[in-house]
Order: C-alpha cells, then sequence, then structure tokens
C-alpha cells in the first residue's frame, strides 16, 4: 500500500508514492537521484547520510521518507547558493583539506551546518562533541575540526 | 537495509493513536523518534504489521510548568530536554542525560517517550525518570493510567504498558528546595550507550544531613532499577566520602548484572559503584 507524500527538497516541492518503509535516504538517492548523500554503515552510527530535516541535522538512514511528508529536507545539494558556487562550509572544507577520500565528507558538511546553526562560535570541545556522530575513516578529524573553526569564523 | 512492509498511520490525535492502537494491539508498533524501532525493523528483529507514527500529532510535544515541577510531552525530543531554560531550572539532571545520549542526529529526532517505552536496558532516560521520582501518564480508549517510574519499568525491553496503551506525559514532581542532581556514566566508546549509568538526586537539611536521596541505574542489569539500598543509606548521614563509598557500595544490591560483549558481569558491578559514588558527590556538591 503506497502512500502519497510531499516533501520539500532543497527548495523544490516533490510529490511522489511511497511504500512506507521506503527509507528517507533511498528516497533521496533512489527517487530523487541527488547522490551527494550517502550511505555508509545503514546503522545511524556514522553520519555520512545526515540532512537536515526542518533545518536540524538527522540521519536520513534512520527515518522513513514518510516521516518527511510535509516537511522540508536540504541535501549537500542544497547548500551551495548557486551553481559554480560553494557554500562557506563547503569552502572551508576545501581550504583546510578537511577531507582525503570524501566519502564522509556531505555528512560532514550537513552535520557542521546544524552545529554552527546552533552554535556559531563552537570550542574545539563543541566541534568535536557535534560530529560525534560522524566517522570519518581518513583524516583524524584534525582537518575537519580546523575546516569547522574557518568556516565558523568565515561565517560570522 | 530494508524492513518487513507495514501498514503506515499517521494520526493526527492521540485519540485516534489509541483507537488504531485498540484496533491492532500486539501486531502494531508506536514510532516515535524511530532511532531504535526503525534499526531494529532493518535488522528484522522487530516486523511489526502496522507502524502507527505519533510524529502528525501536534500536542505531544512540550514541556510545561506543573505545581513547580514540570510536565514533559512523550514526543518531546532530547534535543529539546537539553536545550530548555525549563528543564535545566528544574531538573538539570534530565538535561545532563539528554545531552549525552548518543550523538546530535539521534538527539534531534530521539524523544523522551521513545526510550522509556522501549526501555532499552543500556538507555539513559530510565535512570533519570527513577531519581527524578516521575510518574509516566498513559493513554488507551477512554482510559487514563499514572505509574511510577519504578513500575513501568518491569524487564528486558519491557514495560508495564499493555499492548493498548500508550505513554503520554511524563510528569516530573518539583525537587526538595536546594536538591543537587548528577548523571554519570561510563558510555560505550561507538554508540554512547550506557554500559553503566547513574542519576542521583539529593538534598540536604540546614544540619548538613542528607534528607532526601534517589537514585536510579542503568545499563547494569537487564533493567533501569532504584538503588534503594543506596539512598536508604545515604539518607540521614552526612555525605563525607566514608558514607558515599559505603552507600554507594551498594548500589548495584539486587542487580542481576548483564554479562556480555562490552563488560563482563563483575565490571559492571564496579562500575556501578563507582559511577554511583560520582553521581553521588557531584549531586551532593550541586545542592544547598
Amino acid at each position: 500500500m503506497a502512500s502519497s507524500i510531499t516533501v520539500t527538497v532543497n527548495g523544490a516541492q516533490h510529490t511522489s508514492e511511497v511504500e512506507p518503509r521506503l527509507l528517507l535516504v533511498d528516497y533521496i538517492r533512489e527517487t530523487l537521484n541527488l547522490t551527494g548523500t550517502h550511505v555508509g554503515c545503514d546503522t545511524s552510527s556514522c553520519g555520512s547520510c545526515t540532512v537536515l530535516l526542518d533545518g536540524a541535522a538527522v540521519k536520513a538512514c534512520t527515518l522513513f521518507a514518510v516521516q518527511a511528508d510535509g516537511r522540508e529536507v536540504t541535501t549537500i545539494e542544497g547548500l551551495a547558493p548557486s551553481r559554480g558556487e560553494f557554500h562557506p562550509i563547503q569552502v572551508a572544507f576545501w581550504e583546510e583539506h578537511g577531507l582525503q577520500c570524501g566519502f564522509c565528507t556531505p555528512g560532514m558538511i550537513m552535520s557542521t551546518y546544524g552545529l554552527l546553526a546552533n552554535t556559531p562560535n563552537p570550542s574545539e570541545q563543541e566541534i568535536r562533541d557535534g560530529l560525534s556522530g560522524n566517522l570519518c575513516r581518513c583524516t583524524g578529524y584534525h582537518n575537519i575540526v580546523k575546516a569547522v573553526q574557518t568556516a565558523a569564523s568565515n561565517m560570522g | 537495509m530494508v524492513t518487513s512492509s507495514f501498514q503506515y498511520y499517521a494520526p493526527t490525535s492521540v485519540a485516534e493513536a489509541a483507537e488504531l492502537l485498540e484496533q491492532h494491539g500486539e501486531d502494531a508498533k508506536l514510532l516515535a523518534g524511530g532511532h531504535s524501532l526503525i534499526p531494529l525493523m532493518k535488522l528484522r528483529l522487530s516486523e511489526p504489521q502496522v507502524v502507527i507514527d505519533l510524529g502528525r500529532i501536534s500536542d505531544m510535544a512540550y514541556i510545561r510548568d506543573e505545581n513547580g515541577g514540570l510536565a514533559i510531552g512523550a514526543m518531546t525530543t532530547y534535543a529539546q530536554l537539553e536545550s530548555s531554560d525549563l528543564v535545566a531550572a528544574r531538573a538539570p539532571v534530565l538535561a545532563e542525560a539528554a545531552s549525552q545520549v548518543a550523538d546530535p542526529q539521534v538527539r534531534n529526532m530521539g524523544t523522551i517517550g521513545g526510550s522509556l517505552s522501549h526501555a532499552d536496558p543500556a538507555g539513559d532516560l530510565p535512570a533519570v525518570a527513577i531519581a527524578l521520582n516521575a510518574r509516566l501518564i498513559t493513554s488507551s480508549t477512554g482510559d487514563h493510567r499514572t505509574l511510577s517510574a519504578d513500575d513501568f519499568f518491569v524487564d528486558l525491553l519491557t514495560t508495564a504498558l499493555a499492548p493498548n496503551e500508550m505513554l503520554n506525559e511524563i510528569a516530573i514532581p518539583a525537587l526538595p528546595a536546594g536538591a543537587g542532581s548528577a548523571y554519570a556514566k561510563f558510555g560505550n566508546k561507538a554508540s554512547h550507550y550506557a554500559i553503566v549509568g547513574v542519576a542521583a538526586v539529593v538534598s540536604l537539611g540546614s544540619n548538613g544531613v542528607c534528607e532526601h536521596a534517589s537514585i536510579g541505574v542503568t545499563g547494569a542489569g537487564p533493567v533501569a532499577t532504584r538503588a534503594a539500598a543506596a539512598e536508604a543509606a545515604l539518607r540521614g548521614s552526612r555525605l563525607d566520602d566514608a558514607a558515599v563509598s559505603a552507600a554507594a557500595a551498594q548500589a548495584g544490591a539486587g542487580i542481576d548484572y548483564l554479562d556480555d560483549i562490552h563488560a563482563s558481569a563483575e565490571y559492571r558491578a564496579h562500575l556501578t559503584s563507582v559511577f554511583a559514588a560520582r553521581a553521588i558527590r557531584q549531586a551532593a556538591s550541586r545542592a544547598g
């Protein structure tokens, strides 16, 4: 039995018939073809599927798409102000080399967005706590923390 | 991972949700934040035929003053608890524990009602509900019940909720004047689940003697429990080092310790007394 949902993703409204068991991350990736949101662990541990739901960072592998009905989702594709430009958080990750393989990066950036929305000038500890739901297997986190500090200062 | 198929309902009122629960009973699961239920469904450890999503009910997420204490809607998220000025003023240990649950993304979805109803042996909030002497208000079609936190948690993943019953509100009585509280936990490094967590509330009389002590323990055994023997040992004492150590040593009395990959039963017993002592000392340092 399919459910009809209407979700605003990156400012555009989408109405879709979905099976209730369809996960939000699969809706984003498979139905809307927005593959910047990644699936890492698929067990709500690694955070690579992080998106914003009504502005709050959530793990899209642990929501059903039907839970997003009538709500606003922002993915990594929706952060940049226009094609060819980057969001200041994306710029900071680039400048500080806050990534190696890049797989976790969309999730890191979306979590950073959620963190800075609540805490515009975070301490190092607040950054580490704020990103505690995101795992990176390459960097050892140092440059990610630097990237968040740079983003905070560029956005401030 | 894909869950089994289910019928999905999104009621818009508590009455409608209770009606659906009455109709589907044991075939149904209530979906709150989903951060305990959905992982279990993905592993197919839980395969409900019906999922009733409480997320469309507008009046289940709130934090209100109630007789100097708090009334908290079951759908209130951890993030709302940790950032609430009212919770910080009335039941700071609840905010302290909520801020230690999992990670920010999980705290944006996970709810107090979901946590308590799921009764995970490693959940943080059951210990806090016990230490705060919370009363849990439930509803089913045409009926309400009020249960003490002590009566609510029955066994591993098992509460006193009947199949047709849902948790609506958590009522937290005003703390005694000058009470101090603390939550101390030994968390799993990856999941942040409590291997052992202890919530303590104490108050001192004008003579410096402990008048009120209430302590909840989670993670140690199959279900969160009250450390009644430790509470009794604290009451009437001066909460000096020797008294706290002696009381904390009894915090695990009666617990049938879990023994698993994360910690042996023996280690959990050790952690229970260590973290009970830390929670009591910190609570005492905040009392006055």
